[in-house]
């Protein structure tokens, strides 16, 4: 992979994209786990930004990833539905590592493949979260139905 | 939940949505527990729980919807209220704790429940578990497998549990405590029934993903993108078949994959089952006992080809 690191939401989308479609072959997919990663860190930030406030540099459990997670959720606990997706990232991330210490190509493969996988699904969770407004909490995407915006309603 | 003997007769709170969209999982699930020799006792003039638009428009409304259910099991003599739907699962669990830790909740539980002549519910009385449990604490893998007649061997399935059975994590005291117990992080309940049953599960990071359901009308768009990449991942990850236990996550997943093709050109082969019609087949119920027929997914044929049903 030779993408430069993504700079925005779609960007790191796209970098998802990219690299799903060419994990089977990619010849250095520990640079790819890695950079999906930051890819991940982008669109968190992109959230915490929208939230008006300035993404974390701290670390969670070793992770700036899981840190800006942590700060997305803090009083909206509905961001908490896309908590096990950005730890499954960290996660796939390590196995691809610990793969190629074994000496184990295709496995680090496919868990690059399903690392991408599971960062197009952040990007598009968080960019549907950013895309709607009013959310309620009974989930990641419901809104009160009697909001002065509601499109139910009005 | 311990023991297993007061699980084989439960109370049924099936849910708005097992009579309607989701009636192969209503079917599916009685079938099952018929077969394994459970009882399902459904409960008596039982409402809807509140689901998300009362929840929306007022959550201690949507609280005393839960409660009533909660008090009518209470008044049928159960401890225990088995709710297969994960909504319903999540709301009465969540007015279980409401009710335990939020004064207001109570309040407004009392007003409304001596307004509509009943009892107000007290928590503690009575435990709501969800079609996973039950079966797993009732029976248990090793008497599943000793049960199975046609073995889902050479299946490969990834399990989808959708983001409420597990969350809020402080809503389901009862997981996250060690062997034995499910887990809000990799939930493993679906597998370890299904893997009882000869299944062979894949790894699937997507296991808890938002489906985007309560984006289905609003955006749809969205929804089908979501979707669309938890599908294409099971695929990825080698899954001819996801199994599901939530009547909103299952449609959702159903109606999304045929919009995916028609939307976006994007063709997807998966078939989309509930894990108890998966595993109603592998105990000997033909494919329309545990309604394949009423599913949007079309499975009859791969079905027949795997020698089910």
């Amino acid at each position: 992979m030779t993408l430069q690191a993504p700079l925005d939401l779609d960007g790191a989308i796209a970098l998802a994209d990219a690299v799903a479609a060419s994990a089977a072959s990619d010849s250095a997919p520990l640079e790819a786990a890695k950079r999906l990663l930051g890819a991940g860190e982008v669109v968190l930030e992109a959230w915490v930004e929208a939230a008006g406030n300035v993404p974390t540099d701290e670390e969670v459990e070793g992770y700036r990833l899981l840190a800006l997670h942590r700060q997305g959720a803090k009083g909206n606990p509905s961001f908490n539905a896309c908590r096990e997706t950005c730890r499954e990232l960290v996660y796939l991330r390590n196995v691809v590592e610990m793969s190629l210490s074994e000496g184990d190509l295709a496995q680090a493969r496919h868990h690059l493949m399903l690392e991408a996988h599971v960062l197009r699904h952040l990007g598009l969770f968080v960019g549907g979260k950013l895309h709607e407004s009013g959310l309620g909490d009974f989930c990641c995407s419901s809104r009160p139905l009697h909001s002065a915006d509601s499109t139910i309603t009005n | 939940m311990d023991g297993s003997n007061d699980l084989k007769k439960v109370a049924y709170y099936p849910g708005c949505a097992l009579e309607g969209t989701g009636h192969a999982y209503n079917r599916s699930t009685k079938a099952v527990g018929k077969s394994l020799g459970l009882e399902l006792v459904e409960l008596e003039n039982w409402n809807c729980c509140g689901a998300m638009e009362v929840k929306n428009v007022d959550p201690k409304i949507q609280t005393y919807l839960s409660a009533r259910n909660l008090s009518i099991a209470e008044d049928m003599g159960f401890d225990k209220v088995m709710a297969p739907c994960n909504g319903c699962y999540h709301n009465l669990k969540k007015a279980e704790y409401d009710l335990a830790n939020d004064p207001k909740s109570v309040e407004v539980n009392e007003r409304i429940s001596a307004k509509a002549g009943h009892d107000a519910y007290k928590p503690g009385k009575v435990e709501t578990i969800h079609a996973l449990d039950w079966i797993k604490k009732a029976v248990g893998e090793e008497e599943l497998a000793k049960r199975v007649q046609n073995s889902l061997k050479g299946i490969k399935v990834a399990n989808y549990y959708g983001c409420m059975y597990t969350r809020p994590r402080h809503i389901f005291p009862e997981k996250d405590k060690g062997p034995g117990t499910e887990s809000t992080a990799k939930p493993h309940f679906m597998d370890d029934i299904l893997a009882a049953a000869g299944a062979e599960n894949v790894e699937f990071p997507l296991k808890t993903a938002c489906c985007g359901g309560a984006h289905s009308l609003s955006d749809s768009d969205m929804s089908t993108k979501l979707v669309l990449n938890i599908i294409e991942t099971a695929e990825a990850c080698g899954a001819e078949v996801i199994a599901t236990e939530c009547p909103t996550c299952h449609t959702g997943l159903e109606m999304h994959q045929v919009r995916a093709e028609k939307v976006l050109g994007r063709k997807t082969n998966v078939k989309i089952l509930y894990f108890t019609q998966l595993l109603g087949m592998a105990l000997g119920l033909s494919a329309s006992k545990v309604g394949v027929q009423e599913n949007l997914s079309d499975s009859r044929a791969f079905l027949k080809e795997k020698g089910l049903g």
